[in-house]
């Protein structure tokens, strides 16, 4: 009661609040940082069973496309040094698709085997330029199969509730719609462990 | 009458023209307070670019791995560590750190956990294939190459 008797405006001075606002606008707005949870998924081999040896590799040659890394970032793919890695993905979609046509190259996309091998040595950059590269080949080659561009078809893998259509079409590229449940067209990317040995 | 009248006289409504204002500052500071990083992370952390990235449907089963060198070198050395929620571990204590974040998860989301790497771009691969085999190990096999997309020049 003894408030109200008072003389003069109540209000408080509110010129300055939207400066106050901003400021704390532009506070946050540069501290936020937006967690990124974006990358390359992989699935890695089940652990080794000690008792029993690996299975002895009873692929032919040609089906197996190497690329060897040393521990100074240079490659070594199907035998031969390669300054660029960027054509790694041309060579990977020459390679699965070949359907055996070049004898030097795979017989079908059923057999082929990108093989991966780092040393301890390499840089973490360079496998992750590689993977990426091997990604995207097949990315492109799933892609074309259901008749989309490699970035549609990793949009349309990345879709988390698909509908049937969409389920089909993406069973489709990854050729999992054989009559006996058979992946047709698998992504076969095996990464070996690194080798210890220098140079 | 006349003496109720005079009570009335300074003006009791409330300036409402800074109200949007205020909202709005609120607004921010819940928006940024439900964002914040739980873990300080005491490894550098430069992250190679890649293209084919995919996005993590379910956060809640993500944990993450940082591979890097240590900020502080005079503490910690200069060779890449792991580090795992704030402790920089070894690569064999993997095992039992996975086993702790599955106990955590939902018994039905368990083989689902997602393993997050987030390696600095200059770590060798040494460290990664042993932090790999650890996983293996552990059967914690789906795993992510954390990389911010690549922009084209």
């Amino acid at each position: 009661m003894a408030r109200s008797t008072l003389r003069g405006k109540n209000e408080i001075n509110a010129g300055s609040m939207a400066d106050i606002a901003f400021l704390l606008l532009i506070f946050f707005l540069v501290t936020t940082t937006f967690p990124n949870d974006r990358g390359i998924l992989f699935t890695l081999p089940p652990k080794a069973d000690p008792n029993r040896p690996p299975p002895d590799v009873t692929k032919n040659e040609r089906n197996i496309f190497k690329i060897l890394v040393n521990s100074a970032d240079l490659l070594l793919v199907e035998n031969e040094p390669l300054a660029d890695v960027s054509l790694i993905k041309d060579m990977v979609k020459e390679f699965v698709l070949n359907n055996g046509r070049n004898p030097t190259l795979s017989d079908s996309p059923e057999e082929a085997v990108v093989s991966f091998k780092t040393n301890r040595g390499s840089s973490y950059k360079i496998f992750i330029d590689i993977l990426d590269q091997l990604d995207g080949a097949y990315n492109e080659m799933y892609g074309e199969r259901v008749g989309m561009t490699g970035t549609e078809f990793r949009a349309l893998r990345n879709t988390p509730n698909k509908t049937p259509e969409q389920r089909r079409r993406y069973n489709k590229a990854r050729g999992k719609d054989g009559p006996d449940g058979k992946v047709t067209f698998p992504k076969n990317i095996s990464i070996a462990e690194p080798s210890k040995v220098g140079s | 009458m006349s003496k109720f009248r005079k009570k009335a006289k300074p003006s009791a409504d409330i300036p409402t023209a800074s109200l949007p204002d205020i909202i709005f500052m609120l607004l921010f500071f819940f928006m940024v307070t439900t964002v914040l990083r739980e873990t300080e992370i005491m490894v550098n952390q430069v992250l190679p670019r890649a293209t084919q990235l995919s996005k993590l449907q379910k956060k809640s089963l993500v944990s993450h791995i940082y591979i890097g060198k240590p900020k502080v070198t005079s503490k910690y050395g200069s060779e890449p560590k792991i580090q795992v929620d704030d402790v920089l571990i070894e690569p064999k204590d993997i095992v039992l750190w996975v086993q702790r974040k599955k106990d955590e998860l939902d018994e039905v989301e368990r083989d689902q956990i997602t393993i997050s790497l987030k390696i600095d771009h200059q770590a060798k691969m040494g460290i990664v294939s042993d932090v790999q085999q650890q996983l293996r190990e552990a059967n914690a096999r789906k795993i992510m190459y954390a990389t911010p997309e690549l922009v084209d020049e």
